[in-house]
């Protein structure tokens, strides 16, 4: 049996306790984000935001926390009771189960497998159905409206992430999420002679894809300027009309955990993950973790202030921009790209 | 352990533990928190007044066209994935085999948009 416990047992109980630290460290960090975008939101508005509880309000998240867990469930009479739970678990675990094959730095992750992407964005696609399961469960009406638009807004833009994330995969030729991070460790700016530095990263190579990733990743999670399930002024909060207490909770930290993700993904896909910006010693003795959290850190203050600046867009204005104009620009730099791949690998 | 088990098992690991700490905060409020329902409370919200009929009414027919376009285009999609990979080794005849299913699928879109199945007024 010595030989069971070697293979099997400590290294199960090391995988268990590894995945238990990621996740309190995750969940840690996002109630800190949520912080920081209160705090910029308010910021941009004059306002100080919150600043009560705990020194300069550091606290909030974990305040709200507590409140929420001693509020009343309330499961409204007509709801399919079993669905109406099931939602808000759908959309946490889907949401924190994603963050599985993210790595930090080279090596730093809890799965590295080698379909990373296929599995990120599969598991990013699922999220919408505990959208739609909660708000068809709730049996009101602005559950359901706001399920609707919130189904038939993410699929829309799932289409053009998965344009953006195809024209990476062409360049890079491969799935493996730390492989396509080693794959920006040389590009334009090594070609042209110079030290590896930012300018090897797939954001200036793939700059129209970038920018469209961006405006698809705010639709893909709800995140204003898109934020019209829950348009508070006409369907009151959307899917989450009916919800209260933590039920209510975990759809908004599987959004909030969605959103993370999403910059996590732009940092690997087009920022060059833990790549230091350039290749100066004391910027290279900065361990790789800390130049990954900055750069998604980077991409999720850029959302906190669109969602400041950008008022609310129409559903049909939503609905033209994805369709008319993000598929076709997308699909012709798929085109393009490997077309240029192409010509570059022939000569 | 086997390569296989050795990395997709922590995967397992990792749902896992996000399923306990979901079911953690789902089951708490149900076990500390003061409850105390009535009919008013727990009827479904309509800004006040009851509700006038079943919630699961009809809705537009864009919202279907739109999801068999995903379906589409999210095929296309799982279609390109295995391509974009193996992309260096296909050479020009996998790019143009690639070009001609995606010009079948662009008219398709054409003709969509052409009939104003985009169009949202």
């Amino acid at each position: 049996m010595g030989g069971f416990a070697e293979t099997y047992f400590w290294p199960a109980v090391t995988m268990i306790l590894t995945s238990v630290v990621a996740m309190l460290v995750l969940l840690v960090i996002i109630a800190y984000l949520l912080y920081a975008d209160r705090k910029v939101w308010a910021a941009v508005q004059l306002r100080r935001g919150p600043n009560v509880v705990g020194p300069w309000g550091l606290l909030q998240s974990f305040a709200d926390l507590l409140k929420f867990v001693f509020k009343e469930p309330i499961i409204p009479s007509g709801a399919n009771k079993g669905i109406f739970l099931l939602a808000p678990l759908i959309s946490t675990v889907l949401a924190l189960a994603a963050w599985a094959v993210v790595p930090l730095d080279d090596g730093v992750v809890i799965a590295d497998i080698n379909v990373g992407v296929l599995y990120i964005f599969a598991i990013s696609s699922l999220a919408v159905y505990g959208i739609i399961m909660g708000g068809w469960a709730s049996n009101s009406k602005y559950p359901f409206l706001g399920a609707l638009r919130s189904a038939a807004q993410m699929v829309s833009y799932e289409v053009s992430i998965g344009f953006v994330i195809i024209c990476v995969l062409l360049v890079v030729g491969s799935l493996n999420l730390t492989d396509i991070v080693l794959a920006q460790a040389e590009g334009i700016g090594t070609a042209m002679g110079l030290a590896p530095s930012l300018l090897d990263w797939h954001w200036l190579i793939l700059l129209p894809m970038f920018v469209v990733f961006f405006i698809s990743a705010l639709a893909e999670t709800n995140r204003p300027p898109f934020d019209l399930p829950e348009a508070e002024s006409e369907l009151v909060a959307g899917y989450m009309s009916e919800y209260s207490s933590t039920p209510y909770v975990m759809f908004f930290l599987g959004e909030y955990v969605a959103i993370t993700l999403m910059c996590a993904l732009g940092t690997i896909l087009f920022l060059g993950g833990w790549l230091p910006p350039l290749d100066v010693a004391w910027l290279n003795w900065v361990p790789g973790t800390v130049w990954f959290v900055a750069k998604t850190l980077f991409l999720f203050f850029l959302m906190a202030m669109v969602k400041a600046f950008v008022p609310r867009y129409r559903y049909d204005q939503l609905m033209r921009l994805g369709w008319k104009v993000f598929l076709p620009l997308s699909l012709a730099m798929v085109v393009a790209v490997a077309a240029v791949v192409q010509l570059t690998a022939e000569g | 352990m086997e390569a296989l088990l050795e990395s997709y098992l922590p995967l397992v690991v990792f749902i896992g533990v996000a399923l306990v700490i979901g079911l953690a905060l789902l089951i708490a409020p149900f076990i500390v928190a003061y409850k105390n329902p009535d009919p008013e409370k727990l009827s479904a919200y309509e800004c006040g007044f009851a509700p006038f009929d079943d919630a699961r009414m009809k809705f537009d027919i864009r919202f279907y066209l739109v999801a068999i376009l995903f379906i589409i285009f999210d095929l296309e999609v799982a279609f390109l994935f295995p391509w974009a990979v193996s992309f260096g080794d296909l050479g020009w005849f996998g790019f143009w085999s690639m070009m001609i299913f995606l010009g079948v699928l662009t008219i398709g879109f054409v003709y969509e948009w052409k009939k104003g199945a985009l169009e949202w007024d």
